[in-house]
């Protein structure tokens, strides 16, 4: 199991970079993962979307569809992609330290 | 007195359930009692092979109280609410029933409607859905006119009931064309929201190379906003777009529709958030959800329901004596994946376990994660044991609610 460092902390995480530990992410360590995502600078609607990716994936051992995002979080669907180019629901639960989402095979 | 358990549902989740829970209690010590809206119990594995004439759609349907353990009582009603305070279910026309142990099993429903466009124009025609029995009916038809041009196959948004049924029909897609002498007339492409048609490392390891095998085109983290049926395209919620002259969509899935009518009851969907081992709703230990209806992190499978049932009918026992509920799920799931030419691949994994090389259930057994001619016929041998074993909630031998490691090859990523 590869690791990184976010925050002078050693932290596990699969091969492409998403934690395998999501009790091992702190809030100090999204900027850093943003910005290796190519965002720049968080801003407080990146946040909204983070701590709801956090939540859900606490509540339901996985994380949330762009859908269920858009309808749920506060977050369009147009503004999430607007703060998420690559994809909300694959680059927030990057930065969120949650697992990648995935089908079963 | 008796206790009252109500299941709501009559599918696969909940005939084992009611099957299962009349075997282990004496009707005075428990009355169980099953809802549905219809008497109609489709096999549902069987859809994906009405499309291409390898199955009737009128044999994949069967009385769903001659599937129930006499004792049932059985009641044919829409569900209109269930009021958890008060612990009772409303029905249509008034009737109410009480419960002391309320299982949710009413399954997964399709929501076409919520995508822009998806029952518009072409809906039918040369749009269509083979995950219910009109859908895959209608497809029948249109894949017998079709002479070619572009079939796209498209996930619209997870969850969705049996994940790798889609992948499994653009194998068969494949497979038909060839098999009618068309397949160079065809262009076929499979869409998915997620990053690969699989996702898992050792899965993706072991059967990458089979959509290109195939010629067929993948399309992924392509998640559908809305489908133009008069100009036959389908747009992505990031504005790409992929043309086509047959769609198959597999549109987003919802809980039944009380649910959302049920304060506490359901999650933004509709399924149920239970605890994933115990599959008890937070807050509300008389309330259980097993199958579809559960908001879990495992997949939308009858095998899943099966081996939910063991776990499931030991706990609300523990609930009704006072006891702790110390039987846990695992997330197990074992699926055969058909892949076309006669051949399938047998899966078999949990919430922790990817599904892995080896043999099932043992180290003599079906291949696992590699295309057999035995697993195809094991696919084409389960509905017999489903409609004789499974559904009468009966265990199989050799097979247990846990998943085992037991002739697995663990290997490195």
């Amino acid at each position: 199991m590869p690791t990184t460092t976010y925050d002078n902390t050693g932290v596990p995480i699969d091969d492409e970079g998403f934690f395998t530990d999501p009790a091992r992410w702190t809030e100090p360590m999204a900027e850093q993962i943003a910005k290796e995502a190519g965002i720049d600078a968080l801003t407080d609607r990146h946040w909204i979307v983070i701590r709801f990716m956090r939540d859900q994936y606490a509540a339901k051992g996985t994380g949330p569809t762009v859908r269920v995002l858009g309808k749920v979080s506060g977050v369009s669907v147009k503004e999430l992609y607007q703060l998420f180019p690559k994809g909300p629901a694959k680059t927030a639960a990057k930065i969120a330290g949650i697992p990648k989402p995935r089908g079963c095979i | 007195m008796g206790k009252h358990i109500v299941i709501l549902g009559g599918g696969t989740a909940g005939t084992m359930t009611a099957n299962r829970l009349c075997r282990t209690y004496d009707r005075d010590e428990c009355l169980v009692t099953v809802v549905d809206q219809d008497d109609d119990h489709l096999y549902q594995p069987g859809l994906l092979f009405v499309p291409f004439g390898l199955a009737r759609p009128d044999h994949l349907v069967r009385s769903r109280p001659r599937q129930l353990d006499e004792a049932v009582d059985y009641k044919m009603a829409r569900i209109d609410r269930v009021d958890l305070d008060a612990r009772t279910v409303r029905l249509a026309g008034g009737i109410q029933l009480s419960y002391d142990v309320l299982v949710v099993a009413t399954g997964a429903r399709l929501l076409p409607e919520e995508t822009e466009g998806l029952t518009g124009p072409g809906w039918g025609e040369k749009v269509f859905t083979f995950y219910d029995l009109p859908g895959a009916t209608g497809l029948h038809d249109a894949l017998e006119r079709f002479e070619g041009g572009r079939v796209v196959v498209d996930i619209a948004d997870l969850p969705l009931k049996c994940p790798v049924a889609p992948l499994e029909f653009a194998f068969l897609a494949d497979w038909y064309f060839r098999s009618r002498g068309i397949r160079d007339r065809v262009e076929l492409t499979y869409a998915t929201p997620l990053d690969g048609a699989f996702t898992k490392p050792v899965a993706a390891k072991a059967l990458g190379g089979l959509l290109n095998d195939k010629g067929i085109e993948l399309v992924t983290e392509f998640t559908l906003g809305e489908v133009d049926g008069e100009h036959g395209r389908l747009m992505s919620y990031d504005e790409r777009e992929v043309a086509f002259d047959l769609a198959v969509v597999v549109p987003l899935h919802g809980g039944a529709e009380y649910v959302g009518r049920s304060a506490g009851l359901g999650d933004e969907l509709g399924f149920v958030p239970v605890d994933p081992h115990t599959l008890q709703l937070p807050g509300r230990h008389e309330v259980f959800a097993v199958g579809d209806a559960a908001g879990l992190p495992a997949s939308k499978a009858g095998s899943v329901a099966h081996f939910e049932g063991e776990v499931l009918v030991h706990n609300i026992g523990q609930f009704l004596a006072g006891q702790p509920l110390d039987a846990s799920f695992d997330g197990h799931a074992n699926c055969f994946v058909e892949t076309g030419f006669h051949k399938a691949l047998l899966i078999d994994f949990n919430y922790d376990t990817e599904p892995l090389p080896g043999h099932f259930p043992g180290p003599v057994g079906l291949p696992l994660l590699k295309e057999s001619h035995a697993a195809h016929l094991g696919k084409l041998a389960f509905e017999w044991l489903y409609w004789h074993s499974l559904l009468p909630g009966r265990e199989l031998p050799g097979i247990g609610s846990a998943m085992s490691e037991h002739g697995k090859h663990h290997v490195p990523h």
